[in-house]
């Protein structure tokens, strides 16, 4: 699946929310069923200091793919983190770094990538886009 | 709620009170941060735009007279309001953080020296703290933190024990912004001066929920924010006695504070022009005075026994909610509630209540030091005012109720 299959997939799933409780409701049922990050990928190096929230990223490349795990302390952020890697997660560095994330807006949580939410997510979406200029560089 | 105000008359001097966000009726409860500005203070801004707006001090001619007696009539509106002994001890500052900085420089540059040190509380803004860690930087003082009980009540004894021969100054929150406590501020200078020592009273979260007369504290400075008191943005004042603040050096250097000028040598002018540099904030300073008459026209007393019951109204109907955890229970407290839900974390239900209208503050609300105290990342506040009602207490605890149902 693409970037933008994986995104427009989202998108239609969200459709169906009429309400923005059902949405958040469903956000939270995403954050905790999030894979937890590896207790030893939480270090200094991964954590994205948020003034609200805090989020841990972690990247590796398996066979010319970046693979993205990840973590907040926050349920909502985690359930927007794992939508964030079901859109990136597992794809190559320029497909990632050529990606526009227009799904965030389209299912209305615009606002939570936005500077003055200070969540985390926005610096976790510049720094999914740095690692694969990172692994780009060094392939 | 058993009170001689008439909140609905009050909520309508106040415009933004009627607005709703979502398609929701607004419920604002992030009063410790700012609050909202009744229509009288809006108004006084526009007249002095409109009418009498002349740069002060300097100028000869009419506007500039008006605008110049607006702006000291204002410092005697403040003098008033706090009965201070003579208006030269009000000085306009951007706000309480300046405030603060303003003393940690001029006190500290002269007065302080390595080893010496600065007491400060454990439930403190990073305002009051801050600024004492650049003057550590500056002059190799000792900053020491006097800690609190499980209500969040100032440990005395750690209180008395932590005065020393080197202890140059106490700068304390007369409330605290994450706890609610309302500290023993008369004791805690009375104490002070026992051993000589002036004390800075932090009172951002009091001037507007109760009566504060600096003299009956016999508090050397005091300082507080407009916008927290129904003023505008941008001004502040320093309340300081006239015989410390006599034998302070200026902090900023410019226009308005200076007697005269040479290359040579400049000498400053009398108090309290001294410490106000530059073209101040006259427009802000005769909005804040009737920021201020607005308040009187009601009574502090009236005001903060109100505010105090809808405390008490909160506090008994979020604690119905099962996992609540209320942090401060001071026996003395003001109308502040940090709390958490179980584990809930403070963002998931700020995002939540704030979909349902209700404007609270999360966080660590500028005091990691006290939340590392209290082993948290941050807490929901909800803050009152006293144009809060009941019924907006009962759509913050409904609310509460339904999105910690959710995790």
């Amino acid at each position: 699946m693409t970037i933008n299959e994986a995104q427009d997939q989202v998108i239609e799933e969200f459709s169906e929310f009429s309400d923005w409780m059902d949405k958040y409701a469903y956000l939270i049922d995403l954050g905790n069923s999030l894979d937890p990050i590896d207790e030893k990928a939480k270090i200094p190096q991964n954590l994205i200091e948020g003034c609200q929230s805090r989020v841990w990223l972690d990247a590796e490349e398996q066979g010319g793919k970046i693979v993205f795990t990840a973590e907040s302390d926050a349920v909502i952020v985690k359930g927007i983190i794992s939508l964030l890697i079901r859109v990136m997660s597992g794809h190559t560095p320029d497909e990632i770094l050529e990606a526009d994330l227009y799904f965030i807006d389209q299912i209305g949580l615009k606002e939570h990538l936005s500077p003055t939410r200070a969540n985390g997510l926005l610096s976790m979406v510049k720094q999914i886009k740095l690692y694969a200029l990172a692994f780009k560089a060094k392939s | 709620m058993d009170t001689t105000l008439d909140i609905a008359a009050i909520r309508a001097d106040f415009p933004i009170l009627s607005r709703t966000v979502y398609d929701r009726p607004l419920v604002y409860f992030d009063n410790a941060a700012t609050s909202q500005k009744p229509r009288c203070v809006v108004e006084a801004i526009e007249k002095v735009y409109y009418s009498q707006n002349a740069n002060i001090h300097r100028g000869v001619h009419y506007l500039s007279q008006v605008a110049t007696e607006a702006h000291e009539e204002a410092r005697q509106t403040v003098q008033a309001f706090i009965n201070a002994a003579e208006s030269r001890e009000i000085i306009f500052t951007r706000g309480t953080t300046e405030a603060i900085n303003l003393i940690a420089t001029s006190f500290g540059e002269t007065f302080c020296n390595e080893g010496d040190e600065i007491l400060i509380t454990g439930m403190e803004h990073h305002a009051n703290i801050v600024p004492w860690q650049l003057l550590r930087d500056r002059k190799g003082i000792v900053l020491k933190v006097v800690p609190f009980n499980e209500r969040g009540e100032l440990d005395m004894e750690a209180f008395s024990k932590s005065i020393s021969p080197k202890t140059k100054l106490v700068s304390v929150a007369h409330i605290s912004n994450v706890l609610g406590t309302v500290n023993p501020v008369a004791k805690i200078i009375a104490e002070a001066h026992a051993h000589n020592i002036p004390v800075l009273v932090d009172g951002a979260q009091a001037v507007s929920h109760m009566p504060v007369d600096v003299q009956a504290l016999d508090a050397d400075f005091y300082v507080f924010s407009g916008h927290k008191m129904y003023g505008p943005n941008g001004i502040g004042v320093l309340y300081g006695k006239e015989k410390w603040l006599e034998q302070l050096p200026p902090y900023h250097g410019g226009g308005e504070m200076i007697a005269t000028v040479t290359y040579e040598k400049t000498t400053y002018a009398e108090l309290p022009f001294k410490f106000e540099a530059g073209t101040p904030d006259y427009v802000g300073s005769v909005a804040l005075a009737e920021a201020i008459r607005y308040m009187q026209k009601f009574g502090l007393k009236a005001i903060g026994d109100y505010e105090h019951q809808l405390l008490q109204y909160a506090t008994e109907q979020l604690m119905k909610i099962d996992g609540m955890r209320i942090f401060g229970t001071a026996v003395e407290k003001a109308s502040v509630i940090s709390f958490l839900v179980r584990d809930i974390h403070h963002f998931d239900m700020g995002t939540l209540l704030d979909k349902l209208g209700i404007a609270v503050r999360t966080g660590h609300h500028c005091a990691m030091p006290l939340m590392h105290t209290l082993g948290i990342e941050g807490t929901i506040r909800a803050s009152f005012a006293f144009y809060n009602t009941k019924e907006e207490i009962d759509a913050l605890v409904a609310a509460v109720d339904r999105v910690q149902k959710m995790f």
